[in-house]
């Protein structure tokens, strides 16, 4: 069973490595944005899938990496690809502040105060709060990411560059999950009490996924705002964390392979059925609704964690 | 001075709708536990629903502005309240047993999905009411010249409100959607139809959404397929205010949030008016999460 | 040396005196039962100990360390581990994965070692399954190991409970009511297991109503009714203690 879904991974990590060759500039976009979107959903799934915190103001995090990234470039010219992991630390410092004083709300009361944040964001970026993120209309003139001098301009380019970062993540994520520090969040997801009582510091693991999880989106930020050259405020509304949301829930929510098929689904299905594209949200609600009753844990739900067999583990005396 | 009052009863006019609003909201959370995200889009399918009924029926020719609003106050709410239980029946009955989260997300979907239904239906651009339906004159009080259509909202708000308050504190319905917001359980034991109760419940609630959907309609004269998202955040946060389940605390609520929002916008700054309704709530969530009016429960270990 | 103190511990929810004035003393290497009908505050005292509550007055000590302020996680830190009377297993997890959550608060490694998989986080994650196996065989449950909790008999899960406990690598345990719904086989099996425990040099402190298993096992017993102290002494005494008598049985009507 292992031996075979490994095979199903290499052959689709195959599959897409050659696939910007015979495909046209529109669908290589289009795959671009499959990615962006599932680095995005996989960065919610540290704080949703994992941790099972209901969060839906996952935009806002990238909306500062973005604006972070376009303001230090086109007032600075600092290269872009520098600017990631800053734009990360600006996203997952925020998350610290804002995090901190609702980490203990229950459920449907955090889901709201996620969304008044992502709101609040919102309505500061286009008042142009601090007179830098340039109101509605947002900033333009953000420079191409450059490799060793090689700028990155036309969708191709950009794919290998997107789909790096998404095979960087999936490895760095999967033994993120796989390690103590995926237990504790798995742990409090299950039952909070149990696993303080287990010796778990909850509050500081929460915590700790939301800025793990806002780190990530703002360097997406980042890579979205060299790649349109333009943001504005309107990219990263409420929907946008909707539609993060329901690939993290319709793909498998606490599932890395989960989540990126989602991704395909939800950003890649609505461009191949073109005509239906007016009616997507329609279908999203309807398919939300359906899922809940239907299938509660997404099309490819996680797999429990493998340990090494039990005959393997050397015999220890429990000791004092 | 005389902007002070007049940004009061504003306030006061716009209170009485997002209170409208809060009640379905608190009604639906006091017996299912759970945030009815669509409650926002039943509001704007109310005015929608309004808005077509008014032009394709002519009403105001026939019967006169104040028949007209009547007639239509009737239908619509009428039909509002039907799509809300139909709404229970689909989105919400099935979860019942499942996890919170489920319902909330089948909430969310439901949102999604009446909110792109009307825009599909209706477009995306603003549309806008008839303005003839109801005389444009102010009424003088102390001195002041406060718009009818004010007065109007809100004392049909209040009206509405009591007429709820009364409901449900004297009939045996009433009382019986109060058994069953406490402990649903125990209220099926004493030999009380629960489905039936919550039936009611999504029977009134979007039937008063509904309504100040219409209302809105008439008193701004424009909507959007939009505006349920912001209302019925907005009322949500009056909801939470009062204390969420609490039915006189929604009323409550909704009318302060629309005061501190009305004098909000007048004296600090209009461009953040939005958001001053997010902060409370935010702010109320962190600090005194069971409202103004509500009870302090504690979980046991 | 004495490990716990409850120095006058009061606890109030609104109007209710759940603990009223009660103070006594666990000594290091002891097994001390708490028992008392139902309602009398036993797991409110238990959930004074470990944090999850705070009392309105009064103080705990847990080696000479002043504990109420402390978080709960903090405490288990300093020693103190627990099982709960409604089992709190994570159900839809292994047997193993389980107890791997007690192994937590003694590993180090957080989530950039894990990303990095550097060879101490490594080592440590090969030492935590150990202790976790090392847990699961001593509670009896070895070939449980990759069950799920929620398929685990009663008995078990509550087995299970304790061996999550006792990776925290506790000095102090407390155990909530564990041999609730087990049979006879199975609670004579737990006063051997109690034994164990202490003979690892673990002090255990049980709430319990099976009078056999607390006649047993206890040395010391401390008998509490409507949140008051009624009675302490060995098995013995508290056997013949008219109070306890009175508190569980009732009186005489005239």
């Amino acid at each position: 069973m292992k031996t075979r879904r490994s095979l199903i991974y290499a052959l689709f990590c195959g599959i897409l490595v050659v696939l910007p060759v015979f495909l046209n500039a529109y669908w290589v976009d289009v795959l671009n944005n499959v990615g962006l979107y599932g680095i995005l959903a996989l960065s919610l799934n540290v704080i949703l899938g994992y941790a099972g915190m209901f969060h839906m103001g996952h935009a806002a995090f990238y909306a500062i990496g973005a604006y972070t990234t376009a303001i230090l470039n086109t007032a600075y010219h600092i290269p872009v690809l520098w600017l990631m992991p800053l734009s990360g630390l600006v996203a997952g410092f925020f998350a610290l502040i804002v995090a901190r004083p609702i980490i203990h709300l229950r459920g449907d009361y955090l889901l709201i105060v996620t969304i008044g944040m992502v709101e609040i964001v919102r309505i500061a970026l286009i008042n142009n709060v601090f007179g830098i993120t340039g109101g509605a209309n947002g900033i333009f003139g953000i420079a191409r990411p450059e490799i060793f001098g090689f700028q990155i301009r036309r969708p191709h380019e950009f794919f290998y560059l997107i789909w790096a970062f998404m095979a960087v993540t999936i490895y760095l994520f999967y033994r993120l999950e796989n390690s103590r520090f995926g237990r504790a969040l798995t742990y409090l997801r299950e039952d909070d009490v149990a696993a303080e009582g287990s010796g778990i510091n909850t509050a500081h693991y929460k915590l700790a996924a939301f800025v793990i999880g806002a780190f990530w989106a703002g360097m997406v930020g980042t890579l979205y705002a060299a790649k349109m050259t333009i943001i504005a405020p309107e990219s990263f509304n409420f929907w946008e964390s909707v539609v993060m949301f329901m690939i993290v829930l319709l793909g498998g929510s606490g599932s890395i392979p989960g989540v990126i098929l989602g991704a395909f689904l939800v950003v890649g299905l609505p461009e191949i059925f073109r005509e239906f594209a007016t009616a997507r949200m329609l279908i999203f609600g309807a398919a939300m609704v359906a899922m809940m009753i239907f299938r509660t844990e997404g099309i490819l739900p996680p797999q429990p964690r493998k340990y090494p067999p039990v005959g393997e583990l050397l015999t220890g005396e429990a000791k004092p | 001075m005389e902007q002070f009052f007049q940004q009061l009863t504003n306030g006061l006019a716009v209170g009485g709708i997002y209170a409208l609003i809060a009640l379905g909201y608190t009604m639906v959370y006091g017996v299912l536990k759970l945030i009815n995200f669509a409650h926002g889009d039943l509001f704007t399918i109310g005015a929608y629903l309004g808005l077509t009924l008014l032009t394709t029926m002519g009403l105001a020719d026939r019967l006169g502005p104040l028949g007209a609003v009547l007639l239509l106050a009737v239908m619509v709410m009428g039909l509002v309240g039907v799509i809300g239980a139909l709404l229970e029946r689909i989105a919400y009955r099935p979860l019942r047993e499942s996890p919170r989260l489920s319902a909330v997300v089948s909430a969310l979907g439901a949102s999604i999905f009446f909110q792109n239904t009307v825009m599909l239906i209706y477009g995306a651009r603003f549309r806008v009411y008839p303005h003839d339906i109801l005389p444009k004159v102010a009424v003088n009080i102390f001195g002041l010249q406060i718009p009818l259509i004010r007065i109007l909202m809100l004392l049909t708000s209040v009206l509405l409100m009591v007429a709820l308050y009364l409901f449900i504190q004297r009939t045996k319905i009433g009382t019986a959607i109060r058994a069953a917001a406490i402990d649903q359980g125990a209220a099926r034991l004493m030999g009380i139809d629960v489905d039936k109760v919550i039936m009611i419940v999504f029977l009134i609630g979007p039937s008063l959404g509904g309504a100040a959907g219409l209302m809105v309609g008439l008193y701004y004269g424009q909507i959007n397929f939009t505006m349920g998202w912001i209302y019925g955040l907005k009322a949500f946060t009056a909801a939470i205010l009062g204390g969420i389940g609490n039915i006189p605390g929604a009323m409550v609520g909704g009318i302060l949030l629309g005061v501190i929002e009305a004098l909000g916008a007048a004296y600090i700054s209009i461009a953040w008016k939005d958001a001053i309704a997010f902060c409370v709530l935010i702010l109320i969530l962190i600090v005194r999460p069971t409202g103004l009016l509500g009870e302090r429960v504690a979980e046991k270990v | 040396m004495s490990l716990l103190q409850l120095d006058k511990v009061t606890k109030t929810f609104g109007g209710l005196k759940a603990v009223d004035n009660v103070s006594y003393t666990v000594e290091s290497g002891s097994i001390v039962g708490l028992i008392g009908p139902n309602g009398a505050g036993k797991t409110t005292i238990f959930n004074l100990i470990t944090g999850n509550y705070r009392p309105n007055q009064g103080d705990i000590r847990f080696e000479e360390r002043s504990v109420v302020k402390l978080p709960t996680h903090q405490i288990v830190a300093l020693g103190i581990a627990r099982t709960f009377q409604t089992i709190r297993l994570f159900q839809k997890l292994s047997a193993l994965e389980n107890v791997l959550a007690g192994c937590h608060c003694r590993m180090r490694a957080g989530a950039l070692a894990a990303m990095a998989r550097l060879p101490f986080q490594r080592r440590e994650e090969r030492k935590a399954l150990e202790l976790a196996m090392a847990e699961l065989r001593f509670v009896g449950l070895g070939q449980q190991a990759d069950q799920m909790a929620a398929n685990l008999s009663y008995g078990n899960q509550r087995l299970l409970e304790i061996a999550r406990a006792l990776a925290t690598q506790p000095r102090l345990i407390i155990l909530d009511e564990p041999a609730g719904g087990m049979n006879d086989q199975e609670t004579a099996a737990l006063v051997g297991l109690i034994r164990n425990i202490r003979a690892r040099g673990v002090t255990v402190l049980l709430i319990e109503h099976d009078m056999s298993l607390v006649m047993k096992v206890c040395e010391q017993i401390v008998v509490v009714e409507y949140g008051s102290k009624i009675a302490e002494g060995d098995p013995a005494a508290i056997k013949q203690n008219p109070r306890v008598i009175e508190a569980y049985l009732g009186t005489d009507e005239e």
